[in-house]
């Protein structure tokens, strides 16, 4: 009981900061999003044609949403925990009676809420240039949480490693985002030359992307099962990072 | 019965070697005011982060109310409340968030954690601040503000580390009775203070911590007790007389101030009678310097003798 009072705190916590600052949190990713579908969608997508099956903006839409849902949720608890570490009131659930699962779980969620009410966002916009089908509605909610867990995750141990503002923009900039555009956003894998269609089987953004347009579209370069499996290796693996680096106070106690 | 805090060799040693405390051993009553003294660096702030568990412990063992941290952690944190030295909440957070969410982390339901912020946010004269960022607050209300929110989950053991620190005179008496309140509840207080004034005024047993080790542990009775000499200012009305005082040291500092020194056996009528006896009218008196103050200095230096500060000004 008590540890669901805390956990809810946490959650509550976490919501209320990223509703606070809606303007540098939700407006901004409907912005770029839009972009991407005039410049990617309307103006360059029109002369590429089709692929997989389905028109160019069609294709990209679960890409750009998946691309906005591992953005946010990263970002989110990368910021906040490092934020609760710089400004010290991590302390507060620290001297507290708080288990180290709540801890994680609360801020995990905490970025899975911004990922994917972002999301839900960047997809209302992509309405107005495009019609969403649906193929599977649980393929959709499984990936989207799944995923957004997994970069909220990633972005926790970030935070707990990280010494200052710039350590929590590194990962991002050097590695999220380059495994992103190379995870199939904007193009099926399968045009790829055979080599490095072999190299894109280790990004895990390849199966994250492809399981979330299958749920849309029901294609997909990957197989859903692996994709389900490989995303939930990655939490597993991740979560119990997390656990030890919390449970040893690492970057949190002296 | 267990003790409210029960401290047995604890050491502590800080990557890069530095040790900071070479065990220490400290026993706090239940409902007791307790003070922990000790220069900059002498080891309070650790003390006090193993206690909470903001830092881990080298070796030795730690029990709140009878509850070991190394086994049972999340029980033992349950009834402290800890009012740090630095500001550590978070400043764009509105106050009533930041005291509702952290009786939350105690597990206490969010509609009594309303009640319980409205009512200290009213004892702490915050009540009209409830919806503002606490970056907004003044020094002094921070410092409520973290008393505030050490007392939402109504711990059995308060312990503040420097709580008075940088506040005017006037909110750090009310800060007093405030503390004094809480412990006639029976909240068992631990103080460091930089204020030697403080302690001797709020608390009735006293450890004084230097370089890592206890130095003195008692009560602030036996600790007050062991001063030999003590010197008064009188300030009198202005006179030409030439004054003598029989059975005591003395100084005419100018025409209307005098120094008396005390041994603890002597008493002051005897330098009364003597004043009177030669017209000379006392307007007040206090003492010279803090008595605590006194004994403390004395302390730091039999334990140190070479310590020294050298700050220069080139």
């Amino acid at each position: 009981m008590n540890n669901a009072i805390a956990l809810k705190s946490i959650l509550t916590k976490e919501t209320q900061r990223f509703l606070r600052i809606w303007v540098q949190t939700l407006v901004p990713p409907a912005i770029t999003i839009s972009l991407y579908f005039v410049i990617f969608g309307s103006l360059i997508g029109s002369r590429i044609g089709q692929m997989g099956g389905f028109d160019y903006m069609s294709f990209i839409v679960p890409g750009l949403i998946m691309m906005t849902v591992i953005t946010n949720s990263y970002s989110n608890v990368a910021s906040s925990f490092f934020s609760a570490k710089w400004q010290r009131n991590i302390e507060e659930m620290l001297v507290a009676p708080v288990p180290n699962w709540v801890i994680v779980a609360g801020y995990v969620g905490g970025g899975m809420a911004r990922g994917i009410l972002v999301g839900l966002i960047v997809t209302l916009v992509s309405l107005l240039f495009v019609d969403i089908q649906i193929h599977n509605v649980w393929v959709i909610m499984a990936t989207v949480i799944l995923t957004s867990a997994t970069f909220a995750l990633g972005g926790l141990i970030n935070a707990i490693f990280a010494n200052s503002f710039d350590d929590i923009s590194i990962i991002p900039t050097f590695v999220l985002t380059p495994l992103t555009y190379l995870g199939g956003v904007f193009y099926s894998i399968s045009l790829l030359p055979e080599f490095w269609q072999g190299v894109s089987q280790i990004n895990p953004i390849v199966y994250m992307v492809n399981a979330f347009r299958y749920g849309f579209l029901g294609i997909s370069d990957v197989n859903i099962i692996t994709a389900f499996l490989v995303i939930g290796f990655f939490i597993a693996t991740l979560f119990t990072i997390a656990m030890v680096l919390i449970s040893k106070g690492i970057g949190l106690r002296s | 019965m267990s003790h409210a805090l029960e401290i047995k060799s604890l050491k502590k040693t800080y990557k890069g070697g530095f040790q900071a405390l070479k065990g220490i051993d400290l026993t706090v009553e239940k409902g007791d005011f307790f003070a922990l003294l000790g220069p900059n660096g002498a080891g309070k702030s650790t003390t006090i982060g193993v206690i909470t568990s903001l830092v881990n412990k080298s070796q030795g063992q730690v029990k709140v109310f009878g509850y070991d941290i190394d086994t049972d952690l999340e029980k033992a944190k349950s009834f402290i409340g800890l009012v740090p030295q630095e500001f550590n909440f978070n400043q764009f957070e509105p106050l009533m968030n930041i005291l509702v969410n952290q009786a939350g982390y105690y597990g206490v339901e969010r509609k009594v954690a309303i009640i319980r912020a409205e009512k200290y946010l009213k004892q702490l004269e915050l009540w009209d601040k409830r919806d503002d960022a606490a970056r907004m607050l003044s020094g002094g209300m921070k410092r409520r503000l973290m008393i505030a929110r050490a007392l939402m989950h109504e711990p059995q053991i308060l312990i503040l580390d420097e709580p008075t620190a940088g506040v005017d005179i006037e909110v750090r008496r009310s800060m007093w009775d405030f503390l004094r309140e809480l412990n006639s509840q029976g909240i068992t207080i631990i103080l460091t203070t930089h204020y030697l004034e403080e302690a001797e005024m709020l608390c009735r047993n006293i450890a004084i911590i230097d370089g890592g080790k206890i130095v003195e542990n008692t009560s602030m009775k036996a600790l007050l007790a062991q001063l030999d000499v003590e010197t008064f200012v009188f300030d009198l009305s202005p006179h030409d007389k030439n004054i003598t005082l029989t059975e005591t040291d003395y100084r005419a500092i100018n025409d209307h101030t005098l120094e008396v020194d005390l041994n603890k056996n002597q008493n002051l009528n005897h330098v009364f009678q003597q004043l009177t006896e030669q017209n000379i009218n006392v307007l007040s008196m206090r003492n010279k310097s803090n008595r605590l103050e006194a004994l403390f200095i004395n302390l730091i230096s039999n334990n140190e003798p070479n310590k020294k500060l050298n700050m220069k000004v080139n």
